[in-house]
């Protein structure tokens, strides 16, 4: 390490020694800027190593050639010759510059760039070799000072050594502007900030100089010049119009469009060419083609032809200037021949012949490390990979350095018997396997690969997909997103719920026992008399039949005005009445079936009606029937405001209510009390579309199924109690189970949920159980039975065992599924209902059939 | 109450997970050095439960990192060589482009090189891990030791994977530790159990690659950088477990240094002998170990003092390894390759494995054989008859060994016949019955009930009910329910099975409605499985109707 250091020193040093030598450069230049150049420099001056910048004026109209200063210095003659030239031109004042040629790198950081300025008062130039030197030069022009148009052009305080600059500004005339405000102070660094205000009032310039170096003596103007003379927009600036690089459309308005050198206003042509006079003057005209317009001027100058001839040079990529020889015979500076005399004279130092004592003494230090074995020579490197046991010190108990997050990659799948080269034939694909096989995307197949027999070992081919598959599976390893993932383990066994069995929980309906024939249209609704003896139908044929349960035996039928919606037969056995409900009315029957003493108890109980003395105004009208109606059966009728969709007895069998839904108006749910002819609306509010209503068993309550709402009101306090949501989507019907804390639902949306009114407002259990819309659903009055009927044809009884223990939920088993009804026009089962004391249920349907399952 | 505001994805498993570019700007690396990085030390992208939570509630697709797995990268060693690695590259560019060719000499002298020993120790910190991951390693570099040293990858790499691959081998054959062999289509797998783990690789067919233009070899190449290293560990602690000296010399042929290996194998089972009653377990358990250790020791010993002489057209290199496995003697044409120990003409020679219809001149007292013999007789566990491989015998069909037929899976027939073979059974028997019952198979189907069976025909007679599945089942029932039906026995039978049918129903209606999904689904699962035996067994016995009419027709031209 030290050696290296030392070694490195020593280039370094042998560097600086180089850099020593070469000459300054810098002082010999005064002296070239005294004398006037030839027109090249010759091999002989250069030799000297002297530096001559040397400039060439042409009288207007030709090329300002410049050479740049020459640097001492072998190295960069041999590569380098660069020449600047700038071309002025008088008539057209085009100031051509071709850039300085840059031959290599090396040499442009070295490079001193030279600005050369050109000023043209009125015709003249004004040539700038920048000072390359310090030295006191004065410049010849100074201070040109624009009589008419108070431009101060060139505040060239031109004496380099003092560092003197002298601002310059520019006043436009038309409008206020003041080109360069620079503050002119004497003996003061040029560094001013400048603003410009164009007379439009559209631009302020400014210009920030920054010119504190030493070899920035230029001033002002000049540099503007300059810079504007080598940058070809300033190509067709003419001077002429001193208003200088702007865009000429803001003399727009005005009359003239700038001012001359004498201050004058330059007027524009009176009449601009319009496109006909273009056109003819393109026609008519020789000169068109090398006649170029001038904003600035607004006038049509006629490019002569040497300037059209520079044009075209230019265009070609060739100097501006005829005389110009770019393929000059190349001086060798420095031949090969050994030249008899030396370039220089000083004779050679000492040091460079003898031998260098600090180089022997790190020679005997190299030889001695290499000696003592210090320094060997560099072995070859080690290719094969090293092995060694790196498990000799495992730890069993090591951390992965990982976490438990950590998922071991899967193994690849085994491949099975369809894989084998000679595999049994049933794993082959048949010809239509293979069709669609191949008409598969690759990732939907099931085998990514086709399966083939080959007769022997000899015969199979490479798989053609074998890096493919590599491949893949490395991408799977680092590119493929892992996760845990539990696979159920579960036999479908156990996930079916231990439900006690069926057997154990009967009696329940089992079988289908009678069929009531009779109607000749859909049996909207049944009901069953308290003593179980009869059952009455209604049907949307318009009648009303009684039969006899045993015998399937129709007792009756009473033709009514309309399709009936709703049966119900008085639950109180001493009395023998039953509702029914048709379009706007409900009709009160006493059927005269059964015991004859009840039926005539009944009618006295009508008739034994005594009308209050104040006649209160009532929703319905409750009219006596009599004569041919009264024979057959019809006792009472409520005509109400609107039809009648269902009627339902209280428990005690005095109270009716029914219902007419309507959604908008609170006179949908009336309670009649037949002893006393009384009617009332329970609600002032309308909560929804009401589907059906029940009273409750026991307890002065009172439900009412809207839409998705089941609400429980106490008809005492007259308050809602509870809300009850089924998360159905339109309520078909209601149950509620003889205890009374029970409730189950039915939707038509194939649900029946179950409630538990003391658990609580949302359902116990929901039942899906049917496939279609369920219309009719029913509780047993003694045994823990429900059934269901739905428009899929079937009844579904479920047993629905409801515990004394509060603690314990109801227990809810399916027991039968009992078909039978057909299916017409979509509609199977309308309605069902339990026998009072079997259990046995009955259904009625769209099939014009009531059935009983015993 | 109170307290600051949480604020969202701001714990929890937002935190615990990073995208991939995050991860990318977080290490300071470019694609192509993660990437690398990524398979050297095995972080792959993590699938987060709530996809939406760690995305920070957009569903925009995203491969997420652990946070953890990128902290444990910041700290690796190697990303600093991956930073020299490519100022090298840079270094090395520059030098080109001036021509500095000492420069470049020089640089090419320290080039920077990395090791994986310590990545491989810690993804790996027991030695058993390790030789748990390496059925990949065995796969990719079998596969990169058959590519030509041409263009895809270096020749160093080409030649270290056979190295490690053909001392692989040797560690197999000398540790006699190859279990299950099976010829796919894709390549030859081998199963080998290595210190008790089931280790599975596939070797390709010799053959030139056709090399795909959609495949990135530079990530196979650095999946095969570090799979070589792990690769050449494992077989370096292999081999000491062996007591022999890692690296061998010599092994290309896969013959040398037969004799030491004899020994050593010889060795090795002494050792195990004398384990053996140190184990005090139960005695069941005991028993069972021991019959499996006497079973695995018969098959290690499937082909001792057979000698075997490999004819030219054969995977030389596959059946060599393989029958030295279980010890027989192999030996091939000199002129195909170094390394064969005794000629054809060699009198001792017991079998000569032919893959060509026909040989010219045989000898009387060797069997000549198709390959697939050895492939199955090791499957097999035995010598299987010789008859069915015989030249130009159409082959019995080749059963993939790694198939564990469960229940409800369909069995090929051909592996309930090897089943039986196994159990000891004769085969001749069979087949001479197979002839007689030929014309009257379905007969004999029908009228089996009474007759005693064999238990090989009991098995066959499984399969074809099983077979038959439940198509078959719904077209005899007519037939049979009549007397059932009569029969007030069978009335009681059908109407108990109807009764729990309606109990299940009832008890599915029942069911939960998440419960109910994960049912249908198993159920759904286990329908398309018999569905698919069904239709397998199906096609079998087409297939073998058609051959039987075929054999038919061909009898009766003969006639």
């Amino acid at each position: 390490m030290r050696l290296w250091n030392e070694l490195s020193y020593f280039t370094c040093w042998i560097s600086h020694q180089a850099r020593l030598c070469t000459p300054p450069t810098r002082l010999c230049t005064p002296p070239t800027r005294l004398c006037t150049p030839p027109t090249r420099p010759g091999p002989a001056l250069y030799s000297t190593h002297q530096a001559r910048p040397c400039s060439v004026l042409h009288p207007p109209g030709q090329a300002l050639l410049c050479t740049p200063p020459t640097r001492p210095g072998p190295a960069l003659y041999s590569t380098h010759q660069a020449r600047p030239y700038s071309v002025l031109h008088p008539p057209g004042q085009a100031l051509l510059c071709t850039p300085p040629t840059r031959p290599g790198p090396t040499l442009y950081s070295t490079h001193q760039a030279r600005p050369y300025s050109v000023l043209h008062p009125p015709g003249q130039a004004l040539l700038c070799t920048p000072p390359t030197r310090p030295g006191p030069v004065l410049h010849p022009p100074g201070p040109v000072l624009h009589p008419p148009g108070q431009a101060l052009y060139s505040t060239h305080q031109a004496l380099y050594s003092t560092h003197q600059a002298r601002p310059c500004s520019v006043l436009h005339p038309p409008g206020k502007a003041l080109y360069s405000t620079h503050q002119a102070r004497l003996c003061t660094p040029p560094t001013m900030p400048g603003s410009v205000l164009h007379p439009s009032g559209k631009a302020l310039y400014s210009t920030h100089l920054t010119v504190p170096g030493l070899i920035q003596p230029i001033c002002f103007s000049t540099r503007l010049l300059t810079r504007f003379s080598l940058s070809p927009s300033f190509l067709s600036q003419d001077i002429r119009n001193t208003v200088g690089n702007i865009p000429m459309e803001w003399y727009q308005d005005y009359p003239h469009i700038g001012y001359n050198l004498d201050g004058k206003k330059i007027f524009k042509p009176i009449r601009n060419k319009d496109e006909l006079d273009e056109f003819l003057d393109k026609m008519e005209n020789p000169d068109y083609w090398r006649t170029v317009h001038d904003k600035t001027t607004a006038s049509d100058i006629r490019l002569s032809d040497e300037q059209v001839d520079l044009v075209h040079r230019l265009q070609k990529g060739q100097f501006g200037d005829v005389n110009f020889n770019e393929y000059e015979p190349s001086v060798d500076f420095f031949t090969n021949e050994v030249m008899i005399h030396p370039v220089t004279n000083r004779p050679q130092d000492k040091r460079s012949f003898i031998p260098s004592l600090i180089e022997k003494e790190k020679v005997s230090k190299l030889v001695h490390a290499i000696k003592m074995g210090w320094i060997k020579p560099r072995k070859p490197k080690e290719t094969t990979p090293q092995y060694y046991d790196l498990w000799a010190k495992e730890d069993p108990n090591a951390i992965l350095g990982r976490h438990k997050m950590h998922v071991p990659a899967p193994k690849m799948r085994l491949p099975g018997h369809e894989e084998s080269y000679n595999p049994p034939p049933e794993y082959l694909l048949t010809e239509e396997e293979r069709m669609a096989w191949e008409q598969q995307d690759a990732e939907d197949r099931k085998l990514p690969f086709l399966p083939q027999k080959h007769s022997c070992l000899r015969a199979v081919p490479a798989f053609s997909r074998f890096i493919h598959e590599r491949f893949e599976r490395c991408l799977d390893l680092y590119l493929c997103p892992r996760q845990r993932k539990m696979r159920v383990n579960v036999n479908p066994e156990d996930l079916i719920p231990k439900l006690p069995k069926p057997k154990d929980l009967q009696p329940f309906p089992t079988t289908m026992s009678l069929v009531y024939i009779g109607h000749s249209s859909l049996v909207r609704s049944i009901s069953a008399s308290p003593t179980g003896q009869w059952l009455v139908s209604g049907s949307d044929d318009c009648t009303v039949r009684f039969w006899e349960v045993n015998t399937g035996r129709c007792m009756k039928t009473l033709e009514v005005g309309g399709a009936v919606k709703s049966v119900a037969w008085n639950p109180n056995p001493a009395v023998c009445l039953v509702a029914v409900c048709f379009e706007s009315t409900v009709l009160l029957l006493n059927p005269g079936l059964g015991d004859r003493l009840v039926v005539s108890s009944t009618d006295q109980l009508i008739t034994s009606y005594e009308p209050p003395e104040e006649d209160k105004e009532q929703a319905v009208t409750w009219a006596l029937s009599e004569g041919p109606e009264h024979d057959n059966g019809h006792r009472l009728t409520l005509t109400h405001p609107k039809a009648v969709k269902q009627v339902v007895w209280h428990g005690k069998g005095d109270y009716l209510a029914s219902v007419m839904p309507d959604n908008s108006s609170n006179l949908q749910v009336l309670i009649h009390q037949v002893s006393k002819r009384r009617t009332q609306n329970p609600f002032r509010k309308n909560k929804g579309l009401v589907q059906c209503v029940s009273f409750h068993p026991l307890r002065p309550y009172f439900f009412v199924a809207t839409q998705r709402y089941v609400r429980v009101y106490n008809l005492i306090k007259q308050e809602l109690t509870k809300k009850l949501m089924t998360n159905c989507k339109w309520i078909s019907s209601m149950a509620i189970h003889p205890g009374g804390d029970n409730l189950i639902c039915g939707s038509y949306d194939c649900r029946l949920a179950w409630f538990d009114l003391d658990l609580s407002t949302k359902p116990y259990k929901m039942l899906r159980h049917h496939k279609k819309a369920l219309r009719g659903v029913a509780y047993h009055k003694h045994y823990p039975l429900f059934a269901s009927g739905a428009d899929d044809g079937s009844v579904i009884i479920c047993h629905g065992m409801v515990y004394n223990d509060l603690l314990q939920n109801p227990l809810i088993v399916p027991v039968k599924v009992l078909k039978g009804h057909q299916i017409t026009h979509d509609l199977g089962v309308l309605d069902v209902t339990f026998h009072p004391t079997q259990p046995w249920v009955f259904s009625s349907g769209a099939d014009a059939t009531i059935r009983l399952f015993t | 109450m109170g307290g600051l505001q949480k604020k969202k994805y701001e714990r929890g498993s937002a935190t615990n997970y990073i995208t991939r570019n995050k991860a990318r700007k977080k290490l300071q690396l470019s694609l192509a050095d993660f990437r690398r990085l990524c398979i050297l030390k095995g972080i792959y992208p993590h699938e987060p439960k709530h996809k939406k939570k760690v995305n920070k509630g957009s569903t925009a697709p995203r491969t997420f990192y652990l946070l953890k797995d990128i902290r444990f990268l910041l700290h690796e060693p190697i990303v600093r060589k991956f930073r020299e690695y490519k100022v090298f590259v840079r270094k090395l560019r520059k030098a080109y482009g001036k021509a500095e060719w000492t420069a470049v000499e020089r640089l090419r002298d320290n080039k920077p090189g990395y090791k994986l020993d310590h990545i491989i120790k810690e993804r790996y910190p027991t030695f058993i891990d390790a030789l748990r991951d390496i059925d990949d390693a065995l796969s990719m570099c079998f596969l990169f030791s058959t590519f030509a040293r041409t263009g895809k990858c270096h020749v160093q790499t080409i030649t270290l994977c056979r190295r490690l691959t053909v001392e692989w081998m040797n560690y197999v054959v000398t540790s006699r530790s190859l279990r299950k062999v099976f010829i796919s289509i894709k390549g030859i797998y081998y199963q080998a159990e290595v210190l008790g783990q089931l280790i599975t690789w596939l070797v390709p067919y010799q053959f030139a690659h056709d090399h795909p233009t959609d495949v990135d070899y530079r990530v196979m190449a650095t999946f095969t950088e570090m799979y070589t290293t792990l690769f050449g560990f494992i077989n370096f602690r292999l081999y000491q477990t062996l007591n022999l000296v890692y690296p061998p010399k010599k092994l290309s042929a896969l013959s040398a240094s037969l004799a030491r290996v004899v020994a050593t194998a010889e060795e090795e089972e002494e050792n195990q002998l004398d384990q053996f009653p140190a184990d005090g377990e139960d005695l069941e358990n005991m028993e069972a170990r021991e019959k499996e250790q006497k079973e695995q020791e018969a098959q290690n010993r499937l082909f001792e003092g057979l000698k075997f002489f490999l004819n030219r057209e054969v995977p030389r290199e596959s059946l060599a390894f393989i029958l030295r496995c279980f010890g027989a003697e192999v030996s091939w044409d000199k002129s195909l390759c170094i390394g064969g120990t005794y000629n054809v003409t060699d009198e001792t020679i017991t079998h000569q494995i032919v893959d060509r219809p026909d040989i010219d001149k045989q000898y009387i007292n060797r069997y000549y054989i198709q390959p697939q013999w050895v492939f199955d007789s090791v499957n097999a566990k035995m010598r299987l008859p010789v008859e069915d491989y015989f030249l130009g015998v159409t082959l019995p069909p080749h059963l993939s060994p790694f198939v564990e037929e469960k229940d409800g899976d369909y069995v090929p027939p051909e592996k309930l016949k090897l089943m039986a073979l196994q159990r000891g059974e004769k085969h001749v028997q069979e087949e001479e019955e197979d002839d007689d019952d030929d014309d009257d198979d379905e007969e004999y189907n029908d009228e089996v009930d009474d007759e005693d069976l064999t238990e090989e025909k009991n098995l066959k007679k499984m399969e074809d009910q099983r077979s038959q599945g439940k198509t078959l089942a719904v077209k005899v029932t007519p037939g049979k329910v009549k007397p059932w039906e009569t029969g007030s026995v069978g009335n009681k039978v059908r109407l108990e099975k109807e009764e729990k049918a309606e109990e299940k129903r009832l008890a599915i209606m029942m069911m939960k409605k998440k419960e109910k999904y994960l049912y249908d689904k198993i159920m759904f699962g286990k329908k398309r499985t018999t569905r698919e035996a069904n239709k397998l067994a199906a096609k079998r016995k087409a297939h073998e109707d058609t051959s039987k009419a075929e054999k038919k027709q061909k009898k009766a031209k003969k006639q």
